[in-house]
């Protein structure tokens, strides 16, 4: 944790949609207090349909809390993108007629930078990804795993301070995962940037956070937030340390109860 | 692309035996025979009328593609970027899509007269149906989270569309415009076929007329073949912006 004072503060954010047809109103998240430093690595995880990407949402600015303050560096959000936040989605969000190498210079493009800003940005980028011999194809051509990692490049090269990632790794195997989430430590030590990350996978969460925020069952509330006591200078061997197998079996005791409400509750209401 | 180009060969092979065969089992005074109609197709294309009829069709078939094209494209783009009017016109469409446009014809002959005005109007019901709802759905269909990258990407709304939304939509937009041009030629030529006085579809009925079933047969042809020709450069150009080759 480089800076004192919160980066993102949420109080009692709460969101709740509203009913449509026959569907009836849905209490999706909340109410949600946490503070996250900035440069902190923090975790959401949670049993599926908690509400975690309704948070990403709230978050990212796409979406307005119903209840409750939510703020980015002091300032309010309220449904509107802030500037210096990045989103990488959980689905395949590459341009389909774009190469490798216009997808990435896309976000560049359209703030205006220079031509040799941002040939410098993206080879970087590009490179970093690697995706170095790909930089002419079009992502028909890729596999999903590399077409993530241009929706990563695209979002890294406009160097946000708060980075925000649904489900990344989602499409990868446990491999490239594993590399991923190094790739992930060495970004987020070299830009100092704020990083949220939500996972379905407790072995990523416990590998990647200083500290991991434990979900319930829908509407979605912090039950636990568990710290890891990592060092900054950490990478994927971390898995092999004996207090990995402490802070996931951790988790998995919050988290199992509720898994086990989400799924009853699923069943029960259909 | 070797095996392509192979399978086409068999196909064209296997359509002319069919053809052949069928001459053969019904006669050749129903079906004139593969050959013979080849060589009146050749004939015709070598004669001065079967050009200006030829001229008098295209003519009436590129004004209505183009008005079918524009038209469309503009009202599907419309349509498609707002949600409640899309909402709204989308059962409306498929109506106007789905009746047989023949019922119509009356009353555009009414309105334009035997005339290259009606051939076009006729082309014109028939193809911009379709471009329109393509186009429509086209932006409709464009992935959720294309548009939210646009939004975390702060572009403004024209930016969007112009960039993002636009592109996304333009390889199903294409396949509106490949549908829509051959109705319209089908429009076109029906209308000719029913009332008019040059082109085409009027040489056609007047070969019908007069029972010269190698006319009939060779003129089909022509059209077929140039039908064929342009869906297939068409479904190059999607092919090629899709960027799967």
């Amino acid at each position: 944790m480089t800076e004192a004072g919160p980066h993102i503060s949420l109080r009692a954010v709460t969101k709740i949609f509203p009913a449509v047809g026959a569907q009836a109103e849905v209490h999706a998240l909340g109410p949600v207090d946490i503070d996250i430093v900035r440069g902190e690595f923090f975790s959401v995880v949670g049993p599926s349909g908690c509400g975690k990407s309704t948070l990403l949402d709230i978050l990212a600015g796409l979406s307005s809390a119903t209840q409750g303050k939510a703020a980015l560096g002091g300032l309010p959000l309220h449904g509107v993108v802030p500037e210096g936040v990045g989103v990488v989605f959980q689905q395949d969000a590459s341009f389909a007629w774009l190469s490798v190498w216009d997808n990435v210079a896309f976000g560049l493009r359209r703030r205006g930078a220079g031509k040799a800003e941002i040939q410098r940005h993206v080879d970087h980028a590009v490179k970093f990804m690697g995706l170095e011999g790909f930089a002419e194809a079009y992502p028909a051509q890729l596999s999903g795993g590399m077409r993530q990692r241009v929706c990563i490049a695209r979002t890294l090269v406009l160097e946000p301070e708060l980075l925000l990632l649904d489900e990344p790794f989602g499409s990868l195997d446990q491999q490239t995962r594993l590399l991923m989430g190094d790739e992930l430590l060495r970004i987020w030590r070299e830009t100092g940037a704020t990083v949220v990350l939500i996972t379905h996978s407790l072995d990523e969460a416990a590998m990647l956070s200083d500290r991991i925020g434990v979900m319930s069952a829908r509407p979605g509330r912090f039950i636990e937030v568990v710290e890891t006591g990592w060092p900054r200078d950490r990478d994927s061997r971390i898995v092999s340390d004996e207090r990995f197998g402490t802070v996931t079996g951790r988790l998995w005791s919050y988290l199992r109860e509720e898994s086990i409400r989400a799924l009853g509750y699923s069943q029960t209401s259909r | 692309m070797k095996s392509r180009a192979a399978d086409i060969v068999v196909l064209v092979l296997g359509l002319l035996s069919a053809w052949q065969l069928l001459s053969f089992v019904v006669g050749a005074n129903i079906v004139s025979p593969p050959a013979t109609t080849i060589i009146r197709a050749i004939e015709l294309l070598q004669s001065q009328s079967f050009w200006e009829h030829a001229a008098s069709t295209g003519l009436a078939f590129g004004l209505a593609s183009v008005i079918a094209i524009a038209g469309g494209v503009v009202g599907g783009l419309w349509l498609g970027l707002r949600r409640f009017a899309g909402d709204v016109a989308d059962p409306i469409l498929g109506t106007f899509y789905s009746i047989p446009k023949i019922t119509l014809y009356p009353i555009i002959l009414l309105v334009f007269g035997l005339s290259l005005s009606a051939k076009v109007a006729f082309g014109v019901i028939h193809g911009i149906f379709p471009i329109a709802i393509f186009t429509m759905n086209a932006l409709r269909n464009v992935a959720p989270v294309h548009r939210k990258t646009a939004r975390m990407l702060r572009l403004s709304p024209v930016a969007t569309v112009a960039t993002v939304l636009l592109p996304a939509a333009l390889p199903e937009i294409l396949t509106g415009i490949r549908i829509g041009f051959a109705v319209t030629l089908l429009g076109t030529l029906i209308a000719e076929l029913f009332a008019s006085t040059s082109g085409i579809g009027f040489a056609l009925l007047r070969a019908t007329d007069v029972h010269d079933v190698v006319d009939i047969l060779a003129l089909t042809m022509l059209l077929f073949t140039f039908a064929a020709i342009v869906n297939a450069l068409l479904h190059f150009l999607e092919r090629r912006i899709q960027h799967r080759d």
